[in-house]
């Protein structure tokens, strides 16, 4: 094949995978029941917590509102959601052999995982974005400064959940993920403080900064005192859990495509 | 590359084993096929012969422990970044969420020069299916789906895991008539099946395997003649199966009561010498052998020639084994 020739297969390719990925994204966004459970579970919980509490303006002699605590709290509960529940659906898509069709097309494996992680990122992003209405509603407003950095730091916090729903999507069957997703939500909302602050010290407090949903909830702290607080004990974490499970997660894809 | 490895499909000494709680399972040993370019070719064998393990390796879905693969020169890999490959695995369903239309479509833009989208629905019969969500469809028309998705590279090489196994027999005529078609335009088809009858009519070829090897491997017409035994039967009491196994023409003797049936390996021979030999012999019968035969017959000798290796034993037995199956 000549040069040019390449040149236009390779272009073709992207284009190919830009089909493949909106076909991707329009299917997601079809299924009622991962989006409403993704995105409603955080937003019924919001109304239910902060609600009745919107007038508190003072938490828990804080000095913060109850209405921006738990909008904060819950848009880092609903993006690591969002994220691992998107990558675990790889587990329904392998049920039914998908991912051996997909084996026996041009898209490669790099491609594939890009699309689910952009797919992660989509939905979660949307999950954001409705619980800061959710937020705005119940009279929660933030400076646009800390706004923008809070929810570029979540969207960074979001890269090791992204690998983490990738490799659960391929360690379990379609009937088992949703106990192990659920669980694990709730497990690394637990330790990382999503669900009760974290101060202090403690056990808790020194597993928590080794979690990523810790490091995703002081991100989300930017809101209240305008910095996370990260460091470079943060940034470690985050960078290596993401290395970890992106390996762990090459390596259940190749066992798992060895043979079915 | 010469011209002639650019024609066809070559699967050279492969081999493939599998741990399993009895150790490792040898599911492919050894094996030589080649597909020229255009030929229909059927793969045949009971469960565990081998058939997905072979299509797997051919696909490059499977790693082979030893041997090569070359799809038209190519490696499966590339043949199918090429979009020159196209297949239907065994198992396996759609994705659900989106149309009969869309999921085509997403997986036709993957290839460089698929069919258009209109076409593989017309010709997969789906094409009232289009505006259906793919969870909504029946057994039968998700793999008619599954068989446009296969076509949608416009593949040279067209690869069918036991492609009507959840069909009915509608179903299966309309995947058999719209696969003529495509027969029609030269591709090469590779399909394995349980049905014998489809191999019998719409396959040029027939593979047969046993035990992770090739037993047979030729026209269907040449396997029937090779090995399909015709086989006489007659009421013929009191003769020893002995004496009849002594005339010519005939490789084993049977009786039922009365009756004797009398495998051939020349029926013309065999009806000759019967008759001459045996006058008394009554309500005669000459059936001749389908692929069903064959496959038994060939299978069988397979299984007892296995049986002899684990036994150790020796070739008299052997040939004992092989005139009871």
């Amino acid at each position: 094949m000549s040069a040019i020739g390449m040149r236009g297969a390779r272009a073709g390719l992207r284009s190919g995978a830009a089909v493949y990925a909106r076909y991707e994204l329009l299917r997601t966004f079809r299924n009622r029941r991962f989006f409403f459970l993704s995105l409603g579970f955080p937003v019924v919980l919001y109304f239910l917590i902060a609600a009745p509490q919107r007038s508190t303006h003072n938490l828990a002699g804080s000095g913060i509102s109850a209405p921006l605590y738990y909008m904060i709290g819950l848009v880092g509960f609903g993006a690591m959601g969002a994220m691992l529940s998107s990558g675990a659906r790889i587990a329904a898509e392998r049920s039914v052999g998908w991912n051996r069709q997909l084996r026996l097309t041009p898209l490669s494996p790099r491609m594939y995982f890009r699309v689910k992680v952009l797919t992660g990122y989509l939905t979660a992003c949307v999950s954001i974005v409705v619980l800061y209405l959710c937020g705005a509603a119940l009279g929660v407003s933030i400076p646009a400064g800390r706004w923008l950095s809070m929810t570029g730091l979540i969207l960074i916090s979001l890269l090791p959940f992204a690998a983490i729903g990738i490799l659960v999507g391929h360690l379990v069957t379609a009937d088992s993920v949703g106990p192990a997703i659920g669980g694990l939500i709730s497990l690394f909302a637990f330790i990382g403080g999503t669900w009760f602050p974290i101060t202090g010290h403690g056990f808790l407090h020194d597993i928590g900064q080794l979690v990523p949903s810790y490091w995703l909830v002081r991100a989300s702290h930017i809101a209240i005192t305008g910095s996370s607080g990260w460091g470079s004990k943060g940034w470690i974490v985050m960078a290596a859990w993401t290395v970890f499970a992106a390996a762990a997660a090459a390596r259940a894809y190749r066992r798992d495509t060895g043979r079915v | 590359m010469t011209t002639s490895e650019s024609q066809r499909i070559c699967l050279e000494g492969l081999s493939k084993s599998f741990p399993s709680p009895d150790g490792r399972v040898q599911a492919v040993r050894a094996l030589d096929v080649t597909i020229d370019r255009g030929e229909t070719v059927a793969l045949l064998g009971p469960n565990g012969a081998g058939k997905s393990t072979t299509i797997d390796m051919l696909l490059g879905l499977l790693k082979p422990d030893a041997g090569t693969v070359s799809v038209f020169g190519r490696s499966p890999s590339q043949a199918i970044a090429a979009g020159a490959v196209g297949a239907m695995l065994q198992s396996g369903s759609l994705i659900r969420d989106l149309s009969v239309r869309e999921l085509v479509s997403m997986v036709a833009a993957l290839y460089p020069t698929p069919l258009p989208v209109d076409e593989l629905l017309e010709l997969t019969g789906v094409a009232a299916l289009a505006d259906r969500r793919t969870q909504k469809l029946s057994g039968g028309e998700t793999q008619r789906v599954r068989f446009a998705i296969a076509l949608a590279p416009d593949p040279e090489l067209l690869v069918l895991d036991e492609p009507t196994a959840a069909m009915d027999v509608e179903g299966r005529r309309t995947f058999w008539a719209s696969m003529r078609d495509l027969t029609a335009r030269g591709k090469t088809i590779l399909f394995a099946t349980h049905y014998l009858e489809e191999a019998d009519t719409y396959a040029d070829r027939a593979v047969l395997m046993a035990r992770g090897r090739v037993v047979a491997d030729g026209p269907t017409t040449e396997i029937k003649a090779t090995v399909g035994f015709r086989t006489i039967r007659a009421t013929l009491p009191l003769v020893d199966t002995m004496e009849l196994e002594r005339l010519s023409g005939v490789t084993s003797a049977e009786r039922h009561g009365d009756a004797v049936a009398l495998r051939c390996s020349d029926s013309d021979a065999a009806i000759r010498a019967l008759l001459t030999e045996y006058d008394e012999a009554r309500d005669i019968e000459i059936r001749g052998g389908g692929l069903e035969d064959a496959f038994i017959a060939l299978t069988a000798d397979e299984e007892a020639e296995a049986g002899a290796d684990v036994f150790g034993d020796s070739s008299v037995e052997l040939a004992d084994r092989g005139r009871l199956a």
